[in-house]
């Protein structure tokens, strides 16, 4: 690796104190991006597992028969729109601005419930049409990779949940704010890998 | 979130500003990401919706879009810039692309040749 | 109520089996009494598992790699000793369903509840001090991984007394580890052991390479780092690369197997060969995770043990960084049979064979460190030794195996199982015996007793060579794999010596454990009153042994590489300071064993089909978790006369050495 840190030389920790919870911030972003990249192969084999099997359709429908791709372009956009209105959230975040980050926060969560809706009902309307995980090698890897995404879209909307708890109780703390950042690179990274979603499984499935 | 400021560690007297800029440019950022991202969602759905594309045309057309709305993404919404590209956030990420990079196309290429060897009828598209 | 668990769960037909967990149980029992007796169950709590401190991680995660190393021992005792007993013609003492779950079982807990404990272990103890750190980045993160890697090593214990463990082998292929083929509950323990721990390796990998990043000495640039440290970074970017590949892969295995999907099943569209590629595409990268740390420890203690430098720092570091990513190019060397054709199959032995330059460089360097150097002849240098041949030669047959056409004749054979224990016995085993030797004054304040621990090492080389030279020929005389019983006379011999090997090996480790209990009983003549018993070149030797908890009163400014030797060499030695300010710390959680036994009870239940049981305890432990996020009283401040007395004591203690 040659990438060089910076680092403050000479400087011996008797200001430890201070200098620590600057760098509590950036360490914990640091983590918490390492976390994801690891997330970002999890997909990738999911990913690469659906390239493989969405021929196998076992004689079963294929994705020109089942998907609807107007009803994704809502999905898509619900998800569009909540990473703008969280990065609303976090601009107020860090001005301090308490109650602002609150209404984005709500108005993301929002988005994010009708995406969920939408994602269950399709996963639903399937499985009674008899489409469902268990149907073909096509379909599993279908609901697996779409599902594990609206999993971790559903764990986010829960940390939300519990970030609201926390702004509430402290209000706009430094470590509060790494927590609202943490969330918002989760947040937007799982938008991106929407975007993969739709272009590999919706559009080049029906298309 | 600002990733840029991830690699120094802050001079002792700078208290308030540990995380991003701050400030107004940012929701500018957010707006012309959010626009492009609209369009480079839009304009693929109405290809494939409106079967103006050719058939073998669909998926590098796609794919295109999708890279390049990615990109947008890590430029207005995480804010990835030449500088926060040289931190290590920026290095983990080179990491994580070259490993899926060879994991994804590794694993075509192999399971392209066994099913093609070993199960046929199972290749992609058939 | 009880899912599929029912007291006939319970194996009472197997006396093998209930004899031995009649001997766990007693000796859990035995655990139990002398805690109670000895009223240690407040100070286990509050010192040690409740201890978010890396030192302590560190030696609770080793503890656990020695206990079951004992259990995948004796698995493979009982594999040698049926196979020489069932060479002749005759069925043994192992019928395949019993055999099959032993070789499964061993390769598992070898394999993840062994090596990677143990190196995990000795990882934490020493990373944070070798760089100048008071802790790693996340230490409740680290309290939970090893809870999490705990809860794992839990299940698959429990596998063999209620229920039965998988008989796939160790990865578990499909369509073997299905539904349809094992129905019963082994496979599923298997699945929920590694899930469980592999999340704990997972975060520990988050954890160390954010520590390495984030929290050096000032001064202690990148090309300045210890090389074990480096090793360390190298090998957790591959924990972080690969494992969520085998989360993926498994997890598309239980869906199967839970749900029905169709992703390995023989109908419905499935493709068992996409599970061997996605497995295989973690298992290299493993193994170079579980090999990586091992090369550190060695370079730290040829470098040591020589007096001099370790030669050609910088070629290690770029020949680490090599076989990092080169070790994500070569996955389909574990099945080039399966049948990807020439082309596919040529390209990943020709990256297999080059991955080999990289780690021959570090030979080298190793070598080119003794030469002229004065070396020691201590047991940890006498574990590098063995391991430079040894290595080698398991080394030079994967060179071998690597080449297709071989490959098509040894694959499945003995050959393969001798190869992949030549360099795992020589390379991981050895280094984390030469790293348990080096760094367990460290940790416990002296050292171990010398003669038995050569004796040990002597036993396991003579042992492990007349262990599996004979399988090299076995294999290419035919002998295939995983084979409870074989008709051919003419291999019974080899057999034979093989189990004499296996006998070897076993005083072996009763040699380890008895260096360990006359260690501790000889303690205070074994002392290290400096922190510095071997005249150590890097950071961790400049502080007490064991470590004061803060690790180091004042964070040191580091002004080259083997920080420690330039102090000594310009005559600076630990030094006691004018004033000590107060030290920041965080404070041990129970949080992690709760949330980890909630993940054991989770585990359980998905086995056995305990729905209720499944949803509740994944409810409280997200709850759990939330709740702990709420828990503001996670640090404090040591005061600066604690610390000072502290140091006090060090220096008190250094100066009576000098008298």
């Amino acid at each position: 690796m040659s990438i060089q840190t910076p680092l403050s030389g000479a400087q011996l920790d008797l200001v430890a104190d201070h200098e620590h919870h600057h760098d509590a911030a950036s360490t914990t972003i640091l983590g918490f991006w390492i976390y994801l990249m690891s997330d970002c192969i999890l997909f990738a084999a999911l990913f690469t597992g659906f390239a493989v099997l969405r021929g196998s359709t076992a004689g079963g429908p294929g994705a020109k028969d089942l998907f609807d791709l107007s009803y994704v372009a809502i999905e898509t956009a619900l998800l569009l729109v909540s990473s703008f209105t969280y990065g609303m959230a976090m601009i107020n975040a860090e001005k301090g601005r308490r109650n602002a980050v609150l209404v984005w926060l709500g108005f993301t969560f929002l988005c994010g419930l009708g995406f969920m809706g939408m994602e269950l009902h399709e996963f639903g309307e399937l499985i009674e049409r008899g489409a469902g995980p268990d149907r073909s090698a096509f379909l599993s890897s279908f609901f697996t990779l779409v599902g594990t995404h609206g999993l971790h879209v559903t764990a986010g909307m829960i940390w939300m949940v519990t970030l609201v708890g926390h702004v509430l109780r402290r209000g706009l703390t430094e470590a509060n704010v790494t927590r609202l950042a943490c969330l918002s690179l989760f947040w937007h990274f799982l938008d991106i890998v929407w975007i993969g979603v739709f272009t590999t499984v919706y559009l080049l499935g029906v298309a | 979130m600002d990733l840029s400021n991830t690699h120094t560690m802050v001079p002792a007297n700078d208290h308030g500003h540990g995380h991003g800029h701050g400030g107004h440019g940012d929701v500018r950022s957010y707006v012309i990401g959010f626009v492009l991202a609209v369009v480079l969602t839009a304009l693929p759905f109405g290809l494939v919706m409106s079967g103006a594309l050719a058939h073998d045309m669909v998926a590098p057309v796609c794919m295109a879009f999708a890279a390049v709305q990615i990109v947008v993404h890590l430029v207005y919404f995480l804010h990835m810039n030449s500088q926060s590209a040289r931190t290590w956030n920026g290095a983990a990420m080179a990491f994580t692309v070259i490993i899926l990079l060879i994991l994804v196309v590794g694993t075509l290429w192999v399971m392209v040749h066994m099913n093609m060897n070993m199960m046929p009828g199972m290749t992609p598209g058939e | 109520m009880f899912g599929k668990l029912t007291l006939d769960a319970i194996p009472y037909h197997e006396p093998i089996i209930m004899v031995t967990v009649a001997g766990i149980i007693a000796g859990g029992l035995a655990v139990v009494a002398g805690l109670t007796y000895f009223r240690l169950w407040k100070p286990l709590w509050s010192q040690w598992l409740t201890s978010v401190d890396h030192k302590n991680i560190g030696i609770m995660y080793v503890l656990l790699a020695m206990v079951m190393l004992l259990r995948g021992f004796a698995d493979a005792l009982m594999m040698r000793s049926q196979q020489m007993l069932a060479s002749t013609g005759g069925p043994g003492y192992l019928p395949p369903e019993h055999y099959d779950q032993i070789f499964t079982a061993h390769g598992v807990i070898m394999i993840f509840f062994m090596a990677m404990p143990f190196i995990v272990g000795l990882m934490n103890l020493v990373v944070p001090l070798q760089i100048g750190a008071r802790d790693v980045a996340f230490p409740y993160l680290n309290n939970l991984s090893f809870w999490l890697t705990a809860a794992g090593a839990v299940l698959i214990n429990v596998s063999l007394a209620v229920g039965e463990f998988a008989r796939t082998g160790w990865l578990a292929f499909p369509p073997l580890s299905e539904l349809a083929y094992s129905p019963g509950v082994g496979v599923d323990y298997y699945i929920w052991s590694l899930q469980i721990s592999g999340l704990g390796t997972l975060l520990a990998g988050v954890n160390m390479i954010t520590t390495i990043l984030k929290m050096r000495a000032p001064g202690m640039t990148m090309m300045r780092l210890p090389i074990f440290t480096w090793t360390t970074l190298c090998a957790n970017m591959l924990i972080v690369a690969a494992f969520p590949i085998l989360t993926a892969t498994l997890a598309m295995l239980s869906l199967d197997r839970y749900l029905g999907m169709h992703f390995f099943t023989n109908d419905g569209g499935g493709n068992q060969m996409m599970y061997l590629n996605l497995i295989w595409a973690w298992g290299h990268p493993e193994v170079y995770i579980l090999i990586l740390p091992c090369f550190g420890m060695f370079s730290e203690v040829v470098a040591t043990f020589s007096k001099k430098r370790l030669f050609g720092y910088k070629s290690m570091v770029y020949a680490t960084v090599c076989i990092t990513i080169l070790s994500f190019m070569v996955w389909l060397h574990h099945f080039f049979t399966m049948g990807s054709g020439a082309n596919v199959n040529a390209f990943f032995g020709i990256t297999t064979m080059i991955i080999s330059i990289p780690t021959g460089v570090k030979i080298f360097n190793w070598l080119f460190t003794m030469y002229r150097g004065r070396v020691q002849m201590t047991p940890p240098v006498l574990w590098t030794l063995g391991f430079l041949v040894t290595f080698t030669i398991g080394g030079m047959t994967g060179v071998l195996t690597a080449v297709p056409p071989a490959d098509f004749v040894l694959h499945n054979s003995l050959f393969l199982i001798a190869h992949f224990h030549n360099v795992i016995i020589g390379g991981v085993v050895f280094g984390c015996m030469a790293g348990f030797n080096y760094w367990f004054p460290k940790a416990f304040g002296f050292k171990l007793d010398e003669r038995l621990g050569k004796i040990s090492f002597w036993c396991w080389l003579v042992g492990f060579y007349l262990a599996f030279m004979p399988l090299y020929a076995l294999g290419l005389m035919g002998m295939t794999r995983r084979m409870n019983h074989v008709d051919n006379p003419l291999w019974h011999v080899y057999l034979q010596v093989a189990m004499v090997g296996a006998a070897i090996i076993l005083l072996g480790i009763v040699t380890q454990i008895a260096q360990i209990a006359v260690s501790i009983q000889n303690r205070k003549a074994l002392a290290d009153h400096t922190g510095d018993p071997w005249d150590g070149r890097t950071l961790e030797w400049a502080v007490a042994s064991p470590p004061p908890f803060y690790n180091f009163a004042r964070t040191p400014v580091v002004h080259g590489r083997d920080a420690f030797w330039e102090e000594k060499q310009a005559g600076r030695g630990p030094a006691p300071l004018p004033n000590y300010a107060e030290i920041h710390m965080p404070r041990n959680t129970g949080t992690g064993v709760i949330l980890s036994a909630i993940a054991a009870v989770l585990g359980f239940a998905l086995i056995w089909h305990i729905w209720w049981l499944a949803i509740a305890s994944l409810a409280a432990a997200v709850v759990a978790a939330i709740g702990h996020s709420f828990n503001e009283n996670r640090d404090y401040y040591v005061p600066s006369d604690v610390v000072a007395r502290t140091e006090g004591a060090y220096f008190e203690q250094l100066k009576a050495q000098e008298i």
